[in-house]
Order: structure tokens, then C-alpha cells, then sequence
């Protein structure tokens, strides 16, 4: 008996054959090689001729005169786009919720789910140009109203909210599906009771939306956690330059530069995996919290 | 009858309006790269152009579509996209079937699954990740870009959840005619899966086809970089004074603003033409596969 399910099991193991292989070359030998950080790395020698220095690559790490703000940046940043990446999918969820037609619904999902699928590299091009402050055309709209052109990508002071700005334009859409998804599935009874009952539907949105929404609002803010040192490195690569380093560089932005454009490869990789160390605690925790709260697990 | 209240007419009209106004703004950019594309150069260097092209022209289209590096970054795209999408869908597949079984079906189930789970949560970085493809002599291959992200985890959760809410009573029924698993999985689970696989479809494709960091990084040459890693050069960190000074001043009817806006939309056009028709599917693969309550 036992046997012969040990033989029926084996399909299964030789299908699941090639992703583990896949995982292991592509992903748990790069994880290895994070033993980098603790040497005075030198790619002509490898990583077992290369000379072992314990924590120094961390130490100037810290020591590096913008690295604190370089935390503070990615911090700040990613916080007010978890928060605008919570606020804004709601609330449209929320207004698409009410509309009774179908297809003005779904042509407006349609079209605000469309920057999702477009590349920090086109959609980079797109600002660049329409955010221009000779040319652009946000400028020249905002000069009807008399207000002096914005140099939203070059002045330090914008840049952070032109980052949060943007990236809400881009990904909005796509919250709003998953919390649209959560809505149908209410109980409509609910609806039909609080009618009975005379509550108008600002009254059923507050008593009855809302809550029933609160699980995957829950669920959403929890695992949101796990980002607050993702602040993006594909959109901030492809908008930030040398004068918004001081608002605009993030950890991510500062390994590639030491990494791959000055390749102190062992500094970069102890940035790295301190980030790497950070956010595994953080996602460990939000997922610990998400099962607690929302009773959600992964697997 | 049911009365609707003038305060709920009120609401209703405000949030047309403000849908519609949001909808716009998402797209209005769009539109404005896509006026400047078809316009002639001193049109759009004088700003005049807003959301119809201004002395229409295809100038900017012609230049790109016979320029060299524009045409092998689309190539290179196009073998990257298709690659990667057989690569995933069928590493996708492979592994969600097995792991959406339960444990007593497979008494490994929970360790595989961890397997998967732990490089969701921890990876190596940007030179490590480096040094392994270098180290395989994958550089310059096209096979950097389509096998580190052989295995996407996302998509393999979303998948395994929804097999796991298909009937099981077709599934025994198959078994008891003396079907495998292999074929269990063809002819039932993944027809039966078709919102699934299409959205799952729609983010690899996209995802293959919008990669540019990558190519940054693996290629050494510039003749082997994807399209979107090649516009990376060009639009965003190309200083705009060497462009023009070298081939297209004395094209007079192109600017570097036209062409950077061609090519931004014949970048997108892909992603325009697949987007509607997978799109529809969302809904159904993301609830079922997503959260489950």
C-alpha cells in the first residue's frame, strides 16, 4: 500500500523537477553568494581567494555621508505610496461600486488599469516629456492658471511627490480590481435588509461596504508593510538624475551606483542585504500579522 | 416604484464627472505623446502641440522603423517574449499542479512549497545575482533574461489556488477511466483554468516584453539589447544635444521630441494590442486565484 502511493507520487515530484533545479541555480546560489559582503571582494580572485573582513564593508557602509538620508529618502517615499497605494484604489473601488451600468463601469477599469502594464522606461519617456518645464504639457496647463513652471523632475522639493504622484497614476488601477473583486463579494441580502430599513446608501457604504471590506483593507495595509524599503528602483532609476539625489536616492538606486557604476562589489552587496535583512523581518512580520488579523496564509 | 432621491442624483452626477475626468487623466498622457509623435518638429519644439497632432507627419515613424538598433531591440524583444512565455507558462504549470495537491497526494507538498515560498522572501541582490550569470556564461545570451526569472512564485500561488477550487469529482472520474496525472492536468485542469492561465498569460508577456534592467545589465553589447533596454539608453539617459547634433538635425521634419515620442508609442503598441483581449479575464483569475477569504 504504501508503495505503490510512494509510485504514484513520483509524476509529481518529476513535474516539479525543472522549477526546483531552475530555483536552485537562479536563486539559492545568488543567496550564497551574498558571503560577499564580508570580503574585500575582487572579482579576478573569486569568492574563496578573496580576503574575508568580517563587518568593515558594513561599517563604511554607515559611515558613508549620505547613507542615512539615502534611508530616510527610501523610507519617506515608499510610506506616502503605501499610503496613496491604500487610499486612492479604495475610495475609486468605492465610486465604481455605485454605477449601475456595466459598461461605463468596465471601460473606466479598462482604461485605469491600462499604465499598469506600461514600463517605468515608457512611461519614464512620457513624463519626461509631458512634465518638461519649457515644452510640457502639465506646465503649459498649469500657466492658464498663472502658476510659474515646475521643474517636477529636476527640483528637489517636487521630486519625492512627483515619485508618489506618478507611481499612483501608474499602479491605482490595479488596487482598485482587487478591492472592486472584494465588493462582490458581499452579501447582497444585506443591501436589501438596510433598504427595508430605510438607510440611504451613503448609510449602507458605512455600515455595510466598509466592514465588508475591512478584511482585505486589513489584509492590503499588512502586507504593504513588507515594502516600506521598496520605494522603487524601476521608476526612480528612470526619472531621478545627479540633481535630485539629495530627496530622490533610494538604497536601491545607491547599490547600482556603487555596485555596478564604481564596482565596489563587497560594499554594494553589504547594502544590499542589509536591506535584503530588513525587509525579511518586515515581510515576516506583516505576514504573521495578515494570518492573525485576516486570517490569511500564503499557502 | 422606487424613488431616487435628489441627493442621490446629485452624488450620481458628481461621480460620472469625476470618473470620466480620472479616466482621462490616465490616458491623457498618453495621448499628448501620441499628438507630438505624428506632429512636425517645430511644432512640437514650439509646444504647440496638445492632444491632436499639429502639421500631421509619420516622419518620426519612418526614421525609426528603419533605424538599425530600433529594429534589432524589436527583434530581440520579440525572441525574448516568446522564449520566456513558453519557459514560464510551462515551469507555471509544472509546479502548481503538484503543489495544489494535498498532502496526503504528496507527502512532500509543504516542503516544496517552502522551497518556492523562501525565494519570495530573500534573494541574493544585484551583484550576486550578477556574478552567478556571469559565472554560467550566460552574458550576452538571451538566456539571461529568460531563465533568472524562470520560476515567477506569484504566478505559481495564483495558479496552485485555483486548480485547488476546480471540482474534484472530474478529476476522480479521470482517474478511475485510467488517466495520469500528466494528462488529468492537460485535458482538465488547465482548460478548465482559462481565466487563470489568460491572466497569468497577460503579466508574463508583459512582463517579458517590458523588462529593460536586465538587458542593461547582461548585455554587454548593445546589439543584444531588448527594445525597452535600448530605449533606456536613448530616451532616458541619452544627453538630447548629442542625439540631435549627430543624425537628426539635419533631418529637418524629425526633432529628437517626435522620435522619442514614436518610438515610446511603438514600444507600447504591444502591450495596447494584447491588453483587451486578456483583460477580460482579470476579474475571474485574480479573485479565484488571489486571497482566498
Amino acid at each position: 500500500m504504501g508503495m505503490k502511493k510512494k509510485l504514484q507520487e513520483i509524476p509529481l515530484h518529476l513535474m516539479i523537477l525543472p522549477g526546483i533545479i531552475l530555483t536552485v541555480i537562479f536563486s539559492y546560489v545568488p543567496i550564497l553568494g551574498t558571503v560577499i559582503a564580508f570580503q574585500k571582494f575582487v572579482p579576478s580572485k573569486g569568492i574563496f581567494n578573496s580576503k574575508w573582513i568580517g563587518l568593515d564593508n558594513f561599517r563604511y557602509m554607515l559611515d558613508m555621508p549620505n547613507f542615512t538620508s539615502v534611508l530616510w529618502n527610501t523610507v519617506f517615499i515608499a510610506i506616502l505610496k503605501i499610503i496613496a497605494g491604500l487610499v486612492v484604489p479604495i475610495i475609486f473601488a468605492l465610486l465604481l461600486n455605485e454605477l449601475a451600468g456595466a459598461f461605463f463601469k468596465r471601460t473606466i477599469q479598462t482604461i485605469i488599469y491600462f499604465p499598469y502594464f506600461l514600463s517605468w522606461v515608457i512611461l519614464g519617456g512620457i513624463l519626461i516629456d509631458i512634465l518638461s518645464p519649457s515644452s510640457g504639457i502639465v506646465n503649459q496647463f498649469l500657466g492658464v492658471f498663472g502658476i510659474k513652471p515646475i521643474f517636477f523632475l529636476g527640483d528637489d522639493k517636487w521630486f519625492p511627490y512627483t515619485l508618489v504622484l506618478t507611481d499612483t497614476w501608474k499602479t491605482f488601477g490595479y488596487g482598485t480590481i482587487v478591492y472592486l473583486a472584494a465588493l462582490t463579494g458581499i452579501d447582497q441580502s444585506l443591501y436589501e435588509a438596510a433598504t427595508m430599513d430605510g438607510a440611504n446608501r451613503w448609510k449602507q457604504t458605512i455600515h455595510i461596504t466598509l466592514p465588508g471590506m475591512l478584511p482585505i483593507i486589513t489584509l492590503m495595509t499588512v502586507l504593504s508593510l513588507g515594502n516600506v524599503l521598496n520605494a522603487g528602483f524601476e521608476q526612480v532609476f528612470n526619472l531621478y538624475s545627479p540633481m535630485v539625489y539629495s530627496t530622490g536616492d533610494i538604497i536601491d538606486t545607491l547599490v547600482y551606483r556603487i555596485g555596478l557604476v564604481d564596482a565596489q562589489y563587497g560594499v554594494a552587496t553589504a547594502v544590499g542585504l542589509f536591506k535584503s535583512l530588513i525587509s525579511f523581518v518586515l515581510i515576516v512580520l506583516s505576514n504573521k500579522l495578515a494570518n492573525k488579523y485576516a486570517g490569511y496564509r500564503v499557502f | 416604484m422606487h424613488k431616487t432621491s435628489i441627493s442621490r442624483k446629485i452624488f450620481l452626477t458628481f461621480n460620472y464627472i469625476l470618473l470620466t475626468v480620472t479616466a482621462i487623466v490616465c490616458i491623457l498622457p498618453l495621448i499628448n505623446v501620441l499628438a507630438i509623435s505624428f506632429s512636425s518638429s517645430s511644432a512640437a519644439a514650439a509646444g504647440y502641440v496638445k492632444l491632436w497632432p499639429v502639421d500631421f507627419t509619420v516622419a518620426s515613424y519612418k526614421y525609426a522603423l528603419t533605424k538599425n538598433e530600433f529594429l534589432t531591440g524589436f527583434f530581440v524583444s520579440g525572441k525574448r517574449v516568446l522564449l520566456g512565455y513558453i519557459v514560464n507558462m510551462l515551469i507555471t504549470i509544472s509546479i502548481a499542479y503538484p503543489l495544489s495537491k494535498e498532502k496526503k497526494a504528496l507527502g512532500m507538498r509543504n516542503v516544496y512549497a517552502w522551497f518556492f515560498i523562501i525565494t519570495m522572501l530573500f534573494h541574493g541582490g544585484l551583484i550576486p545575482t550578477y556574478m552567478t550569470i556571469k559565472s554560467l556564461g550566460l552574458l550576452d545570451t538571451i538566456w539571461a533574461l529568460v531563465l533568472p526569472g524562470a520560476v515567477p512564485v506569484f504566478n505559481v500561488i495564483l495558479l496552485m489556488n485555483f486548480f485547488r477550487n476546480l471540482p474534484k469529482e472530474i478529476e476522480e472520474a479521470a482517474y478511475i477511466d485510467g488517466a495520469g496525472h500528466w494528462r488529468v492536468l492537460w485535458s482538465i485542469y488547465c482548460p478548465l483554468s482559462k481565466p487563470a492561465l489568460a491572466t497569468i498569460s497577460l503579466f508574463v508577456l508583459v512582463g517579458h516584453w517590458n523588462s529593460w534592467f536586465d538587458g542593461l545589465i547582461y548585455m554587454n553589447s548593445p546589439a543584444n539589447y531588448p527594445l525597452q533596454s535600448y530605449l533606456q539608453t536613448i530616451i532616458i539617459e541619452a544627453d538630447p544635444s548629442i542625439v540631435s547634433s549627430n543624425e537628426l538635425l539635419d533631418m529637418s521634419e524629425i526633432s529628437n521630441r517626435t522620435f522619442k515620442s514614436a518610438q515610446v508609442f511603438l514600444a507600447a503598441f504591444p502591450v495596447l494590442i494584447i491588453y483587451p483581449f486578456l483583460q477580460k479575464y482579470f476579474m475571474k483569475g485574480l479573485v479565484f486565484g488571489s486571497v482566498k477569504g
